[in-house]
């Protein structure tokens, strides 16, 4: 009976004291949840700003010709808005929010493996943002050699490059520090009887991101230090006129940037595998084979970077290699996809907000898989190299399944994360609006990429006028649907209903602790006896002990 | 039967060596590759241009850059002795060799100044008019790729002798050897008494152990128990080493490549 006491005597991470008081014992706190939350904070921020830069471009490409700004500050407006997207909020997103509140949660650790060092790259993430912040101002111009920084412009042009670079490689390091805190947390603290296959699959999808955290972003830090070096010194592995090839550049850029796509997208496949069940109410089908596919789509990928730059120059032999093992990578994605779509069967499906989100998912993220492949293939890589249809394929993977993903996770963990509930009507006006809004901005893109609009351009011809004011319309009711859904999650903080431990009878671990939960998560040490999608070993074992205290009485 | 009882300082308790070294491991893995990415140029450039970089190789001073091989190799050695001697808690000795360990690390550094002043007083740096008028493509790029490369090896030495420095000061802080206290039997507890103190140190419970009491029951919450607590908590001298390590290792690929070429 000491237990109920226990319960009813605990105090939430976010109310528990700490040496630090105020702000402090936040921005100083090495609990992971606090750490999630911090890192939600400053992403959804950074996503906010890159957000209103995106509306800026839609808005200038509304007419033809100069319409709000002029050219080079366009140029500058799609850099910023690649490079804070990409790298301050894609690819910290779901793995620094939910994998740092939600991973050793559902793991049954009290934290991750390195606490203090888990802090620190929060602080790497802040001051990266800020570095690029300064490197926004100090400069004779902003930056504007779009996110890649593509060699020999980003070498030779004016503007703070060598700052914005170094802010991109202090992300970098703070991406590496999580992804090693990631595998080893998952290596050494999963609680007893937690086996690898027992794991929830989004926990898989984290592991396969920290892998490529850690053996990518190195390739691009050099690459990016080679670009400092190369303005500040002069020493020519880019430059032509000393002796250097650019496209050497690319090749280290893309060593990095394709694997660092599946950083990208991993996490969100791991965070539907996981939402599926709960709103199905049965097991995952193919666990294994979502898993096994998870790491294999980290393998494959790594070795897929060539098919950025088939036109840069590269032998036929390498061209066939690299788009052959680009189809490769549609195999693992496909299994997931089908697999995914096997669990809906049989199903007792609960259309709530996260499980909008999920059908979302899988719906945009294969038209932009399947548009990939339109890509990967030689001959029609040829025609759409460098056109719209990679912006719209583009954001269909990124937008329409890591960021669908993130929305969807934000609303299912938000009870554990808060202890409150969200308004389900608004979220799910909310969700509509983002849905609708999303094709009707994104899906022209495809239309006017085939027709041959270029990508990056500021002016264009009138003929692809229609479509460009289509697309602006769909950004703002897409807009309208996302400030609509942080509205509303916003209001749920302040003065949502308290929400139950486990809201949605979900069977992974994370639901068995208090909402909000404890300073070191559980209340009692955690025994697993099943595997995480098993509903009826946990209906069986609430009812055993049910029995047991009727039992007791 | 007669009852054990460890006391240990609590501090011993959360550490997981293991997952230290895995984390360590980790982070060497991106280092290797930070340096891959330079190899891979490196790689690139020499199969364009081999005879440009067997000729700009011969700038270099083949005994000064043995003579540094010499030295870090040295320092790995000592290294290596200085964590063994941790494990067998020889501390005076420990830091003697870390201190060695430390000095190669100097002595490397200023090898390396004199080499690279010698050079660029020729005007022998990347993007100089005398390397611009003089050399080939082939040669600027070895050039480039020589101060690059070493240039990112000397600024690991730098870090690896800091961090070096540091565990020094830990090591020679911390007292010679941890106390355990073992009690064994009942009547060891006998007339002894138990008590929590709190922050202030009041008394916040307490009991006296006497002969009706048959058990003292401490009851903690923790997963994991390191099997073996050793004289000190070496893992992250252990960690230092590995890092050391990984700098020597990169010298020993840098050394053939740059300098033997020629």
């Amino acid at each position: 009976m000491a237990q109920t006491a226990a319960e009813l005597s605990y105090t939430p991470y976010h109310r528990e004291t700490s040496a630090f008081s105020g702000i402090f014992s936040w921005i100083f706190s090495t609990d992971h949840k606090r750490i999630g939350i911090l890192y939600m904070i400053s992403v959804l921020t950074m996503f906010i700003g890159g957000l209103c830069l995106g509306l800026l471009i839609r808005l200038e490409l509304i007419a033809p010709g100069a319409t709000v700004i002029d050219a080079p500050t366009y140029n500058a407006v799609f850099t910023l808005h690649g490079v804070i997207m990409i790298f301050l909020f894609i690819i910290p997103g779901i793995p620094a929010i939910f994998g740092n509140f939600i991973m050793p949660l559902q793991i049954g650790a009290e934290d991750v493996a390195f606490p203090r060092l888990n802090l620190l790259s929060w602080w790497l993430y802040i001051s990266g943002a800020a570095l690029l912040i300064i490197a926004l101002f100090t400069g004779d111009k902003l930056p504007d050699t779009g996110w890649t920084f593509y060699a020999p412009y980003s070498t030779a042009t004016e503007g703070n490059i060598s700052l914005a670079v170094f802010a991109a490689f202090v992300l970098g390091f703070s991406s590496i520090l999580t992804g090693l805190n990631f595998i080893t947390t998952i290596h050494r603290l999963r609680a007893p009887g937690m086996t690898w296959f027992r794991m929830p699959l989004f926990c898989w999808g984290l592991y396969a991101t920290a892998w490529i955290q850690v053996l990518a972003t190195p390739v691009v830090g050099i690459t990016l230090l080679l670009v400092i070096l190369e303005r500040g010194f002069g020493v020519g592995v880019f430059d032509p006129a000393i002796g250097g090839d650019p496209v050497l550049y690319q090749h280290l850029f893309w060593i990095y940037s394709h694997p660092a796509v599946y950083i990208m997208i991993l996490p969100g496949m791991g965070v539907i595998s996981d939402l599926l069940p709960a709103f199905t109410k049965r097991t995952i089908f193919g666990y294994k084979a979502i898993a096994f596919s998870t790491v294999s789509i980290a393998v494959v990928g790594y070795m897929v970077w060539g098919h950025h730059m088939f036109t840069s120059g590269m032998s036929g032999t390498a061209q066939i290699v690299f788009s052959f093992l680009t189809f490769l990578v549609a195999i693992p994605t496909g299994i997931k996809i089908f697999n995914w779509i096997a669990s809906l069967y049989k199903g007792s499906i609960e259309l709530r907000a996260p499980m909008l989100y999920t059908l979302s998912f899988i719906f945009l993220f294969s038209i932009g898989g399947l548009t990939g492949l339109v890509l990967g293939a030689l001959a029609t890589d040829m025609h759409v190299h460098d056109t719209y249809f990679v912006v719209g394929h583009f954001h269909y993977v990124m937008f329409g399944g890591l960021g669908i993903a993130l929305f969807g996770a934000m609303h299912y963990w938000f009870p554990k994360m808060f202890g409150k509930m969200y308004n389900e009507a608004v979220a799910v006006v909310a969700w509509a609006l983002i849905f609708v809004g999303f094709n009707v901005l994104y899906f022209p893109m495809f239309i006017l990429g085939w027709n041959g609009m270029p990508r990056r351009y500021y002016d264009y011809l009138p003929e692809f006028q229609y479509w460009h004011v289509v697309s602006t319309i769909g950004s703002w009711i897409l807009a309208l649907g996302i400030f609509m859904m942080l509205f509303n999650l916003i209001r749920g903080i302040t003065s949502g209903e308290k929400a139950e431990d486990n809201p949605w009878g979900a069977s992974t671990l994370e639901w068995t602790v208090p909402s909000p939960p404890p300073l070191l998560n559980f209340l009692e040490p955690p025994h697993v006896t099943h595997g995480a999608y098993d509903f009826e070993a946990m209906n069986k074992g609430k009812k055993d002990s049910k029995k047991k205290k009727k039992g007791k009485k | 039967m007669s009852h054990t009882a460890n006391v240990a300082a609590p501090a011993h308790i959360h550490k997981d060596y293991n997952g230290a070294k895995i984390g360590m491991w980790l982070f060497l893995f991106t280092e290797v590759l930070l340096f891959g990415g330079l190899f891979l140029i490196y790689a690139v450039y020499r199969t364009a241009h081999s005879h440009d970089f067997a000729e700009a190789a011969k700038e270099l001073n083949v005994v000064l850059g043995a003579l540094n091989t010499a030295v870090l190799l040295t320092s790995s050695l000592t290294m290596a002795l200085a964590i063994a001697c941790i494990h067998r808690a020889k501390k005076t000795l420990a830091l003697t060799y870390l201190g060695i360990t430390i000095l190669c690390a100097l002595v490397f550094m200023v090898i390396k100044y004199i080499e690279w002043s010698g050079k660029i007083s020729h005007g022998l740096y990347p993007g100089s008019e005398f390397i611009m008028a003089n050399y080939s493509k082939g040669q600027r790029i070895y050039f480039g790729l020589y101060y690059s490369m070493t240039g990112l090896h000397a600024l690991h030495v730098i870090i690896g002798a800091t961090i070096l420095t540091v565990m020094f000061y830990v090591i020679y802080q911390r007292p010679n050897e941890t106390h355990r206290w073992d009690v064994f039997g009942k009547d060891a507890l006998n007339g002894c008494r138990v008590a929590i103190l709190d922050k202030d140190g009041n008394e916040k419970w307490g009991s006296e152990i006497d002969e009706s009491v048959k058990q003292v029951h401490l009851k903690m919450r923790y997963y994991s128990t390191p099997k073996r607590i050793k004289h000190e908590d070496y893992v992250s001298l252990e960690n230092s080493g590995l890092y050391w390590h990984i700098v020597d290792v990169i010298w020993i690929f840098l050394f053939p490549l740059m300098y033997l070429i020629g």
